[in-house]
Parts: C-alpha cells; structure tokens; sequence
C-alpha cells in the first residue's frame, strides 16, 4: 500500500441511492450551517447588530446604520469567504481524486505556490492592479501544474509521482518566492506577504464581482468532470474500459482543477490547508464513494467563513490573515488524519 | 547499484556481501580526495564574496592575522562563516545518510521531511514568544522541535520503516503546517519579521564565529554518534529479522539514530535556519562511490555535504548582484535531483 486510501472503502460504501440522498442531506446541513453562520458573522464586530435586523437588513429594510454595517463592510468578505472556500473545496476535491491520495491537494502539491509566484512577479515587477495578480496567479498555477504534469509522466500518469513531483517543483517555487520576497521594495513586500498568507482584508465588492464570474463559468466544468472523475477512481483499466479517455480526461480535470484553485488563490493568496481537510471532512460525512465536488465546495466555503470570523477576532486588535486559522485548524486535522491511516 | 539506485534495493545488501567490494585503501584513498575536494571549495568560499581577494592573498592572511582590510575581511566574516557551512554541511549530510539507512527509504532527508522545520519553528517560538536571544539558550528548543517532529514522523511512518511516498507525504505535510505556523508569527510581529526570515530560509549570511562555538558540541556529539551507529545500521539493512540475528538491537538501534538525527538536524538549524535537500543528494553520490557500507558511507557524507553546501553559498553570492540566502540555492539544485529520483524509485509507481 503506497498510498493512503481516499474514502471510507467499500466496507462503509452506501447503496447508490442511499448515498446520493445521503450527499444531499448533507449539503443542505451545509447551506443551512453557512446561513446561521453567516448571519452571525455579519452581526458581530465594532457595529453590533441583531441576527433579526441582519436578515431584515439582507432583505432590503434596513435602516442607514445596519446598512452600511451589513451590506458594505461585511456582506463583501463574508461573500468572498465563502466563494474562495468553494472554489479551494472542489479544487481539492478533484485531486484528491485525480492522486488518489488525500494529501494529494493543491496547497500540498505546489498548484498554489505556483500561483502565488505568478502574483507575486505581478506585484513585484510590474506592481499591478488587483486584476493584474489575479491573471499572474491564474498563469503561474497553470504553468506549475502543466510542470508537474509533464515530469510526473512515464508512460502514463500515477498519482503517487505526481504528488512527489509535486513535492519537488513546490520546493522550487518556494526558493523563488523566498527570492522575490527578499528582493523587492518594501512597500511591496508588505503587500505581497500578507497575500502570501491568505488574507480577506481589505477585500470588497470590487475584487467579488471578478471571482463570482470566474466561478459562474467554472463551477459547470467542473461538475462535467465529475463523472469522470468517479470512473477514474476505480482504476485506469476499469475506466478505459467504461469507454473514458484516461489520459485526455486526467488533463482536462487538472485543467480545471487548478483553474479553480488558482482563482482562488488570485483573490485572497494561498489559504492553506482548505483543499487538503475541505474534501475529507465532507466525505467522512456524506460516507460516498467518489469525488464529492459539491459537498466539498459546501464544506469548503463553511471552513473559510469559520476560519475568517475566528482570525479576525482571536489576536485582539490585531487581524490575522485567515490563512493563518486555516493553516492551525489544517495542521491539527492533519496529524490526526495521519496518526489514523498509520 | 552502485549507480546510485534506490536505497531499499542498495542497503540489503550488507557490506560482507556487496559484490565486488571496493578494497579499503581505495576507499580510504578516496575519503582523502574528498578531503581535498572540501578544503578546496573552503579556499574558494574564503576568497569569494562581494569583495573579491586573490587566492595568494587569501592564503596570506589566513596564516599572518594582521591588521590589514584582507586579513579582517578574511578572518572575522569568510572565516566563520566557512566553518560554519562546513559544520553545518556535515550534520544535515550524516543526518541525511543516517535517515536514509534507517527508513529504508532513498527519498528520506531532515529538511524534506519536517525535521528542520520542526526546529525552526521551536526556535522561532522561544524567539517571538518568550523572548530568547541567546543561541545557547534557543538551541535546546531546537533540538525540543526536531526532536518533536522526528517522534511525530516515526509514529506515522509505523514500524519497520514505510513507503517513500507515505514518508515523504507526511514530511512535507508536516513542515508545511509548521512553516505556515513560522509564517504567522512573522505577520503578528512586524519588527521582528527580518529576523525571523532567517528561520523561514536557511542562510550562512547571519552566522558568526559564536555561533559555531556554540553549536559545535552537539553537531560533535552527533557526528560521533552516527559513526557508532554505522555498524548497527549496517545490520539493519538486511531486515528486521537478519538484524536481530546479528545480534543487533533495533529499538536501541533506532533510538540512538533518531538522537543523533535530532542532535544534528536541531543544532545545524538553530545555527543557520532549515535547509532543505542538504542530507538528500549526499548520501546517493557518496553510495555510487562507496557501496552501501555505512562505516565509509557516513564519513564521505560529512566531507562531501559540507562541500556542497559550501559551493552553494559560493553560487549565492556570485550568480546574482544581491546575495542568494544558501537554502534558495539548495533547494533550486536539490529539488531536480529530487524528481529525478522519483522518477527512478519503484515505489512510485503504483
């Protein structure tokens, strides 16, 4: 066994329809979570206001105060949270499936620090706008992953090379974000290492707008991957034999995998640790075989919203980065997922 | 095999049956070229800096220590900080070397699997969070870190050494959770983030002549313990099993390695921050050269590593107008090998 098992195997394996039902359900719980929650986030700061007059607020019969408090100031981030999560969920999601490896996620194997040395190069060199970075990182994510990809291959594409390749060429890129770091004009450094860590400060409407859209586009290709993705899961032969493409498949869900982390990534920097707990924690609910992408996005955009809420409050005036909560609570889970597949 | 190939395959074989085993004086000669080799790059690495001294004038001042700029240059920065990349170069080669033999695993090396960083981030913490500035002082949490990540990694490798890719995996995962952790303590303390990026990326650039007095011991205690080992791990390299019925002790066995790991890998990063790949490339090259006999395997890594660490400082400070920290250029000529390896080890491709 060289690798460790991506789902509950068959031992827990639902009936289909069971566990379609069971997925559902479990989305629902998610959403239903991700409204309290957001309504709590969106009450609570310098501006108090009542988790009724935050939904009286939402609904548009607000008064000036609840107004700017919820729907100015906080509506954006919680927004923002919850779309980056999403997007950091699926792309997680889809592989972990693709690797057949839990830890064969975006923030483990590199995608994202591929990303981050597009933003960074943007920020750094050209010092561009918010739309610039987002292109730098979408660019760099892809150009990491097609890397990887293409020195992981050998007749074909196993998931456990593709992760260590992707152990290297993260190394790499982190020697040369280190580089880029080091070498800039402080002014910028400061903004590129609170980027680097993953932060939704300062974020508003203006940076949501370029993210919902990448998404709106996003989220249909992925779902179309997902078939295929689940047939991949039961082994190449088994696959191929159902009629799938393999390899070409296997490209087009990296494709759109690292697209989604890297849209991400483009807007709030490298939050460590969502694609990696995001994908598991939904499994270990929803007990199904296969990728899970939407339970993934659901549990991924709740664990961001968390996080975000717990960072702004936890260092006192202070506010951390989210990716600074994500990376704690992600670190955690880790050792235990760890110590249990031992 | 002797080309370097996987570990697990190279090291079952015990050094009374390597085939064709290369005689001792060759080898013995051998360890003296690479003695020759390491004092070599150590000139190149006195002589070449951003003021640059002719060689003769190099030699010069190192053996008459008088008041002129070259002589000062020589002896109070280039100095030290030679010794120290030769101190530290070896500890994470032994260290490299004494992972390799005791995983089993080709891919196994302290910085890639969160040894280093499990010391940088305790000795960053006792840094920002108690306070400590005394090195003699934040070295024990060093060694508390390593120590700590080390435990944690053997647990989850399981019995008996584990895969490469489970290895590697939880390394990586481990020092990813631990950097992010170094990370956001630089973010929460701004005015001590240029001091912490030391512990984010491994640099000689700080170390001074106490540094290296400090951490001198327990890189001695550790190097010496490792060649105690040599013998033991050569027996473990047959198996649990045959080992045992050598008449070596694996839990004692793998307890002292693990010590000298965390003696080697905890001191070398509170003295000059993580490095990662160091301990990786050494120990293949020097099996290439040696056969799997960890009696010559572990005293080759301690003068070849330092030389290479050694030439990548040098690199650093020559390839570009402002200075390259060392643990940039490790990782950019490390990572390839690294591929380059998976690429080749059998466990990878399932």
């Amino acid at each position: 066994m060289t690798h460790l098992p991506t789902a509950p195997r068959a031992a827990t394996r639902l009936t289909a329809r069971a566990a379609n039902r069971r997925s559902f359900l479990v989305c629902v719980g998610l959403a239903v979570a991700i409204l309290g929650f957001g309504v709590l986030a969106l009450g609570t700061g310098s501006i108090s206001v009542a988790p009724l007059d935050v939904v009286r607020t939402l609904l548009g019969n607000g008064s000036r105060i609840t107004n700017f408090a919820v729907l100015d100031l906080r509506l954006p981030r919680v927004l923002i949270a919850l779309a980056v999560g999403a997007a950091l969920g699926m792309s997680g999601a889809v592989f972990q499936s693709l690797s057949r490896n839990p830890l064969g996620s975006p923030d483990i194997i590199g995608f994202n620090y591929g990303a981050t040395t597009g933003g960074l190069l943007v920020i750094l060199l050209f010092g561009g706008g918010t739309l610039a970075v987002s292109g730098g990182a979408l660019a760099g994510g892809l150009v990491t992953a097609i890397a990887v990809y293409v020195l992981a291959w050998q007749r074909g594409v196993r998931g456990s090379r593709l992760v260590l390749v992707g152990i290297g060429i993260s190394a790499i890129l982190q020697a040369i974000n280190f580089y880029l770091i080091v070498n800039a004009q402080i002014a910028d450094v400061a903004r590129a290492t609170v980027w680097l860590t993953g932060s939704l400060n300062n974020l508003g409407w203006t940076q949501f707008w370029p993210l919902v859209i990448a998404l709106v586009v996003l989220i249909p290709l992925l779902l179309a991957g997902a078939r295929r993705l689940d047939m991949l899961e039961m082994g190449d032969d088994a696959a191929a034999a159902l009629g799938v493409r393999v390899e070409r498949s296997r490209v087009y869900l990296l494709i759109v995998g690292t697209a989604a982390c890297a849209i991400a990534t483009a807007a709030a920097g490298p939050i460590a640790f969502v694609s990696l707990t995001a994908p598991q924690l939904a499994k270990r609910l929803t007990r199904a075989a296969g990728a899970g992408i939407l339970p993934a996005a659901w549990m991924g955009a709740l664990l961001v919203l968390v996080a975000d809420f717990a960072a702004q409050r936890v260092a006192g005036a202070s506010t951390l980065p989210v990716g600074v909560a994500t990376a704690a609570l992600g670190g955690a889970y880790l050792g235990w997922l760890l110590w249990r597949r031992r | 095999m002797s080309t370097g190939g996987p570990t697990r395959a190279a090291s079952r074989t015990s050094a009374g049956q390597a085939p064709a085993p290369r005689s001792a004086p060759s080898r013995a000669a051998g360890l003296v070229v690479a003695l020759v080799v390491l004092v070599a790059i150590a000139l190149l690495s006195i002589a070449v800096g951003a003021r640059s001294i002719p060689l003769g004038t190099v030699v010069d001042a190192l053996f008459h220590r008088d008041g002129s700029d070259s002589s000062y240059v020589v002896w109070s920065i280039r100095v030290p900080r030679t010794l120290i990349g030769i101190a530290v170069g070896a500890s994470l080669g032994v260290a490299g070397a004494l992972m390799q033999a005791l995983t089993r695993n080709p891919l196994a090396d302290p910085g890639l699997l969160g040894i280093n960083a499990g010391a940088a981030t305790a000795a960053a913490l006792s840094v920002g969070v108690l306070g400590v500035t005394d090195l003699r002082a934040f070295v024990w949490f060093a060694f508390l870190g390593a120590a700590i990540a080390g435990f944690v990694l053997y647990v989850i490798a399981g019995r008996g050494g584990s895969s490469p890719v489970r290895l590697a995996l939880a390394g990586t995962a481990v020092s990813a959770a631990l950097t992010g952790l170094t990370q956001a303590m630089t973010l929460l303390d701004t005015q001590t983030l240029d001091q912490m990026r030391f512990w984010t990326v491994g640099s000689l650039e700080r170390a001074d002549g106490g540094t290296l007095v400090r951490v001198l011991p327990f890189l001695v205690a550790g190097v010496l313990l490792a060649f105690f080992l040599a013998r033991p791990l050569n027996a473990l390299a047959l198996g649990d099993e045959a080992g045992k019925s050598l008449g070596a002790h694996l839990g004692r066995t793998r307890g002292l390695t693990l010590l000298a790991v965390t003696l080697l890998a905890g001191a070398a990063t509170a003295a000059v921050g993580p490095l990662v790949f160091v301990g990786l490339a050494v120990p293949h090259m020097v099996r290439a050269i040696t056969g799997p006999d960890q009696r010559w395997v572990l005293p080759y890594c301690a003068l070849l590593a330092p030389a290479l660490l050694l030439l990548a400082d040098v690199l650093g400070r020559v390839i570009a107008k402002e200075e390259i920290d060392v643990g940039v250029v490790t990782a950019l000529l490390g990572a390839p090998l690294f591929i380059a390896l998976v690429r080749r080890t059998k466990a990878a491709r399932s």
